[in-house]
């Protein structure tokens, strides 16, 4: 299942697209699962970290995003790469280390890219796509291809000094850049509260005149609405923008967190009051736009991909030990 | 079918746990996300979630049970409409361990082989006089009207025409657009320009000085030099990070450091380093032609030098290939930047006491020229390292280890390095250079390694 691109400009979700957002968020939280079960089996190692709960905000993002935009995040960057159309064959063995995998076994988690699906990332230094993503932006306005850069950070990484030299450069040059904050409430262990002076992280852009709204980042619709128009604005010419999405995660950090610095009332609260996904299958039953058997051919068929990149992810070999001096330098 | 539950790995090092709670009895329904057990691992105590709806169908492990291997069945959860029936049909679930690889085999110790020779260089046949100053403007300007995607940004590079005035001319040829004047930011500006070397740009980043590279580092590693590995060789970032490396005059400890050795250590950069003007026009046209990542030291007292330059618009200079400035049978000696003139001076010193100096001028930092500098040692069996930066780990070390490696059996005395003094660059005038290394000193190491003291 590939998520396909939407024509730019349409505002409000036609039916169809509606049933599509639901598909790949919860193609999202299922691959999620799944890694997480291979996580617990041994199959997956080291960092892994879970994008459950924050599924709106990648797929109402993509969901207004033109054919030439490009997209940068950080690790937590499982849900951007599906969505952005990448095989989850290819993701998930990546996650188990072998040679199908995007990186051929020699990224991991963090790091893989897609020129093809314009996904560049997928990087392990908290805050260092922000300039990264400023320059997927200044190539969009060099090359004149009417793109623009998605670039997602955390709410942790917006402490970072490298975000605020990218606002200014982004403002200043006027460059097609959407800023996307993750705002799931902590960074590792740290609250927002005790790590940011000032809540209203959509406001740190003010200072270089540039445009910020906070989103419910748990409502797929509110999601895309905001993505609209916050493209439009950089598409345009008038510079960047920032997204604060709140939003949630369920899981900790990484793997290996047992998130003893929340309550358990907290975590359930946001999963019972606020899901994303359940928001979103409520509407489409209100609506009548899916009744019970369609949520379980929805819910089967995204299992099946998941099943099967789970699959593909232990049955494909681990990387020749050649591999491990490929991919240094391109031969000139 | 049912479902069996399997003891998880919850941190990267676990390899058994104590199942201390569970918070499903047999019997209880269980959606998809609620809490079936608490495990206590070596760090901590995690909750274990379900990823599947159903019916607990049987505890296998009872709670406060230690030493559970990851792995073992703990439970089995019985899907929609099974019961207790189904449980002995329990389907394994088994982790496929991957297809075995064929282990390395163990390298000799001994004879480590050479790496393959670099490309020679061509003759050319006509020279121009030129600073190096205007030689790095030349191969910039060249470069850019060649290949649109070449853009230069850094600070001071437009409109001031370059702290050093080495981007003269470059603003009024090619406009603002590729030619762009940045706010005090590297490290933004080099990511910036990474981000556009990843979407298929070119861009040349000038640093005012590689001493605030340093602000920069993290993209010059992190997010140049690793990402075609990271990637398995998808995303490739041709970009180039330039400035005047090392110590210029009389500007203290934090403006007079030699980078060589720090961005030499790391793997997905060429690291070059010219002495000559045509070294600096060959070599900055190789580095932007490159699809690699390429940290290119300059050095300020340099820029006003003048050389001759070949006049040949196909003229390059080939990355990784060393120059012999100066043959000779009875000691070679390694520089690269400024230092090659050092070694040149001191050439002229020993020739009037019968020594002949081989001067090689590395050029190339990464790679390292090795077939040059063992070639050279064959016929001399004598070498002397000479470099402006720390001795710790450095570019003398490395060639120390080189000769280890390559040239053991040749060498009539011990490896030599000269280096600056393992200080921060002091200001004072007979300090500072007391911190460089002068041609008296590579005369004596000379006279050294020649037993000739
Ligand atoms: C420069 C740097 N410092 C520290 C870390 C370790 N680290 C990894 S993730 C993280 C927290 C980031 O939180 P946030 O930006 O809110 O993103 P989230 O994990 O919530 O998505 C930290 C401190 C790092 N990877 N990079
Ligand atoms: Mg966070």
């Amino acid at each position: 299942m590939v998520a396909k691109k939407k024509e730019r400009g349409a505002s409000e979700p036609t039916p169809e697209e509606l049933v599509r957002y639901y598909r790949e968020m919860l193609l999202v939280r299922r691959f999620e699962e799944k890694a997480g079960q291979l996580y617990g089996m041994g199959l997956i190692n080291g960092f892994c970290h879970l994008y459950i709960g924050q599924e709106a905000v990648v797929v109402g993002m993509q969901a207004a995003a033109g054919p030439t935009d490009s997209c940068i995040t950080s690790y937590r960057d499982h849900g951007h790469m599906l969505v952005c159309g990448m095989d989850p064959k290819g993701v998930m063995a990546e996650l188990t280390g072998r040679f199908g995998g995007y990186s051929h076994g020699k990224g991991g988690s963090m790091h893989m890219f897609s020129r093809e699906k314009r996904f560049y990332g997928g990087h392990g230094i908290v805050g260092a796509q922000v300039p990264l993503g400023t320059g997927l932006g200044f190539a969009h306005k060099y090359t004149k291809d009417n793109g623009v850069a998605h670039v997602y950070c955390g709410d942790g990484a917006v402490n970072q000094g490298q975000v605020y030299e990218s606002f200014n450069m982004a403002s200043l040059w006027k460059l097609p850049v959407v800023f996307v904050i993750e705002n799931n409430k902590y960074a590792m262990g740290t609250s927002s509260v005790r790590h940011a002076a000032g809540q209203e992280l959509y406001k740190r852009g003010a200072a270089y005149g540039i445009p910020g709204e906070a989103v419910d980042g748990m409502s797929v619709i509110a999601v895309h609405a905001a993505a609209v128009r916050a493209l439009e604005h950089a598409r345009s010419g008038q510079g960047p923008y920032i997204l604060e999405m709140m939003t949630y995660r369920y899981r900790g950090h990484s793997m290996s967190d047992p998130a003893k610095y929340r309550s358990k009332e907290e975590v359930t609260k946001m999963r019972e009051q606020h899901d994303p996904i359940d928001h979103l299958k409520e509407k489409l039953l209100a609506d009548g736009l899916l009744d019970d058997a369609g949520l379980k051919e929805v819910d089967r068929a995204v299992k099946a991909v998941v099943t099967e990149a789970a699959e593909f992810a232990q049955a494909s070999p681990e990387p020749d030990p050649s591999e491990l001096w490929t991919d240094v330098l391109i031969e000139a | 079918m049912p479902i069996q539950i399997l003891m998880p790995a919850l941190s990267p090092t676990m390899t058994e746990g104590k199942l201390a709670k569970w918070l499903k009895a047999e019997g209880d329904a269980v959606k998809s996300g609620d809490v079936l057990a608490e495990i206590e691992t070596d760090k901590a105590t995690m909750e274990l979630e379900s990823i599947e709806d159903g019916v607990m169908g049987k505890i296998v492990v009872a709670a406060g049970t230690e030493g559970v291997a990851v792995n073992a069945v703990i439970a089995v959860l019985l899907g929609e409409g099974e019961d207790a029936s189904a449980l002995s049909a329990a389907a394994p679930i088994t982790a496929t361990p991957a297809p075995v690889a064929v282990a390395p085999a163990a390298a000799a110790p001994a004879a480590v082989p050479l790496p393959p020779a670099a490309p020679d260089e061509k003759v050319y046949a006509s020279f121009k006089r030129q600073t190096v100053r205007e030689a790095l403007r030349d191969a910039m300007a060249e470069e850019m009207r060649a290949d649109p995607s070449v853009f230069l940004l850094g600070e001071e590079v437009a409109q001031y025409q370059g702290a050093y005035k080495v981007s003269q001319g470059l603003l009024e040829e090619f406009g603002a657009d590729r030619v762009i004047d940045t706010p005090i930011t590297e490290m933004g500006f080099a990511g910036l320009a990474c981000g556009a070397g990843y979407a298929g740009l070119r861009p040349i980043v000038e640093f005012m000085t590689m001493n605030f590279s340093m602000q920069a580092i993290d993209h010059v590693i992190n997010s140049a030099a690793k990402t075609l590995y990271m990637s398995g060789g998808q995303q490739p970032c041709s970009i180039v990070f330039r400035g005047p490396n090392g110590a210029a005059s009389r500007v203290g400890a934090q403006h007079s450091q030699d980078y060589a050795s720090w961005y030499a250590h790391c793997p997905g950069l060429k690291v070059l380093a010219p002495w000559s003007a045509a070294d600096a026009k060959g070599l900055l046209k190789a580095a932007i032609r490159d699809p690699n990542p390429v940290v290119f030291l300059e050095n300020e007292l340099l820029y006003g030098s003048t050389f001759d330059v070949p006049d040949d618009p196909d003229f390059i200079v080939p990355i990784g290939k060393a120059k012999i400035e100066r043959a000779g049978a009875h000691v070679t000696i390694t520089a690269y930047s400024r230092m090659v003139q050092v070694a040149l001076d001191a050439a002229e010193i020993l020739k009037a006491e019968g020594i002949e100096a081989e001067v090689i001028n590395l050029r190339s930092i990464r790679p390292l020229d090795i077939n040059t500098i063992v070639a050279s040692v064959k016929k001399t069996n004598r070498i002397v390292s000479l470099e402006e930066g720390w001795p710790v780990a450095g570019i003398g070390s490395e060639i120390a280890a080189v000769m280890m490696e390559h040239a053991f059996d040749w060498l009539d005395a011990p490896v030599v390095r000269v280096c600056g003094a393992d200080v921060p660059m002091p200001y004072a005038a007979n300090l500072e250079k007391l911190a460089l290394p002068q041609i008296e000193h590579v005369v004596e190491a000379a006279r050294a390694v020649c037993y000739r003291r």
